[in-house]
């Protein structure tokens, strides 16, 4: 009983806040283990058809490699669809969009609703791209989905096919370390994104993106979790270099990016950063948001 | 206006610099250095420094100073091995290779293509040039060199307008190791993934500004 008073407790006051969760994160789940080979193939590009439905896809694919310069008004920060989803959204183990399309519509804990695909994807731009996300309805959101549908042809439904999602990078025993992970990033990643995460650009766009940040993804983002960041880094980075480095070095360098400032959550609660911890960050994985590090409170956000 | 604005700029700075310094990178470049065998550079690489494209000796206006100088410590180490270029490095003191590096850096290079290729990809080279080959671990070009080759930082030159045979022999270099200074070991693995037409392709693609490819 006495083991139990804390979980109660802890129920009751999500019963203040929320509706108690009912089911698992579909969204988050079951990503097949690495090892089972990605066997899906989305179709070749010669296969779109010249007719509306290719137009549109094609429309959805210059939105999905060119985000930010074709959506300003949606993208709030520097980043792309791409960077996070690899080669065009075509890449197994790089979160592909014929991985997550037929799983929609589907439960998410995040915003504690059942959400179809296009909710899905407004979460990315509210949190990845820091930005406002498109309406349901809006022909940049159609563009999407028949870009990501037409990705998925003879996908599947509801089947978590091996390569959907980045594979989970098991947390190293001895934890992480900053240091090495400092490190790690000076050596492996600097030389694209900047010796402070910065990213570069050409003629005032983006090309590599910044990993930290004003214009880099916000605190609410699933790649502010170390272990998130750790899985894509592990299986992506550096690029054309999958899986040079260690597990160890995943974790390193995941929690040395993910211990830097970037754009506040924005389901900031009541402008308290531990009031947002604890309603959205203390159960989810592993991340720094809220905590102290080097005595300096992390989550304070890049204001503006 | 504010790339005009930042050339001039440079080019006010790096005509003040060499009265700071005991080397004169326009004198470098356009006479040779105080060591005979440093032979000027505008001999091969144009007036301009905009290279000869019929030759294949490559465009040195604008690139990044610091690549530039990397590309003459490698000539001098070894990591990067051409019969010409290797005698001139070593002919070159350290003063001068920094400004010449610096003088070089200033001169008004290509402009930049500025081009966003965001099309799908329905021919081979396109697709390798903007999205890669990722069965093979291959990034697109543009990936790392910038929007139509442009160039990003100081360490991915731009591959644009750069004479096709120029582009060729580098990334034959790599696949036969006589050229090995590439920063983490970036290139060697994505050249040797080429296949000899591929990379015949991928410099026709990027030497050739008229190629429909290089239309938004």
């Amino acid at each position: 009983m006495k083991a139990l008073m804390p979980t109660l407790l802890l129920l009751a006051i999500g019963n203040a806040c929320a509706t108690p969760i009912a089911m698992e994160d579909q969204s988050q789940l079951k990503v097949p283990p690495a090892q089972a080979a990605a066997l899906f193939v989305p179709p070749a590009e010669s296969e779109l058809p010249d007719n509306a439905f290719g137009k549109m896809v094609r429309e959805g694919h210059a939105l999905f490699v060119d985000t930010r310069r074709l959506m300003p008004e949606a993208v709030g920060n520097g980043m792309n669809c791409s960077n996070c989803h690899l080669d065009q959204g075509r890449l197994a183990h790089s979160a592909p969009m014929w991985g997550a399309y037929p799983m929609y519509p589907a439960y998410r804990k995040k915003n504690d609703k059942v959400n179809t695909y296009a909710e899905r994807i407004q979460g990315c731009f509210q949190f990845s791209m820091n930005g406002k996300p498109p309406a349901a309805d809006s022909p940049q959101m159609t563009a999407l989905s028949a870009y990501a549908y037409w990705l998925s042809t003879k996908a599947p439904t509801g089947v978590e096919i091996a390569g959907r999602g980045y594979p989970d990078v098991p947390a190293p025993q001895g934890g992480y370390d900053f240091k090495r992970g400092q490190q790690v990033y000076r050596d492996q990643c600097a030389i694209c994104h900047g010796d402070n995460g910065e990213g570069q650009k050409v003629a005032g766009e983006y090309v590599m993106p910044p990993l930290w940040g004003k214009d880099s993804y916000n605190w609410g983002a699933g790649m502010h979790r170390i272990n998130t960041a750790a899985s894509f880094i592990k299986y992506n980075m550096p690029l054309g270099k999958p899986g040079s480095l260690s597990d160890q070095q995943a974790w390193d360098v995941a929690a040395w990016v993910n211990r830097h400032e970037r754009p506040q959550d924005p389901r900031l609660v009541e402008r308290s950063v531990e009031k947002t911890r604890l309603k959205f960050h203390a159960n989810d994985g592993v991340n720094l948001y809220g905590q102290k590090v080097d005595g300096v409170l992390i989550g304070q956000g890049t204001g503006g | 206006m504010t790339p005009l604005s930042r050339v001039v700029i440079g080019s006010l700075l790096i005509l003040a610099w060499p009265q700071a310094h005991a080397a004169d990178g326009q004198k470098i470049f356009t006479l040779g250095g105080a060591n005979p065998a440093a032979m000027a550079c505008l001999g091969c690489h144009g007036a301009d420094g905009k290279g000869i494209a019929a030759a294949g000796f490559p465009r040195l206006a604008g690139l990044p100073a610091t690549y530039l100088s990397k590309q003459l410590h490698d000539w001098r180490n070894g990591s990067r091995q051409q019969a010409v270029m290797a005698p001139l490095a070593n002919a070159l003191s350290e003063d001068e290779i920094k400004a010449v590096s610096s003088y070089l850096a200033g001169l008004p290079g290509e402009p930049a293509p500025g081009l966003r290729r965001q099309q799908i990809a329905d021919d081979p080279t396109t697709r390798l040039a903007l999205y890669g080959d990722w069965n093979r671990q291959l990034p697109g070009c543009v990936q790392c060199h910038g929007p139509g080759g442009s160039g990003v930082g100081e360490h991915f030159p731009p591959l644009a307008g750069q004479p096709a045979s120029y582009l060729v022999a580098q990334l034959n270099g790599w696949r036969d190791g006589t050229r090995s200074n590439d920063p983490n070991q970036l290139m060697v693995g994505v050249a040797k993934a080429m296949t000899d037409d591929e990379v015949k392709a991928i410099a026709a693609f990027f030497a050739n500004p008229a190629s429909p490819e290089a239309k938004p």
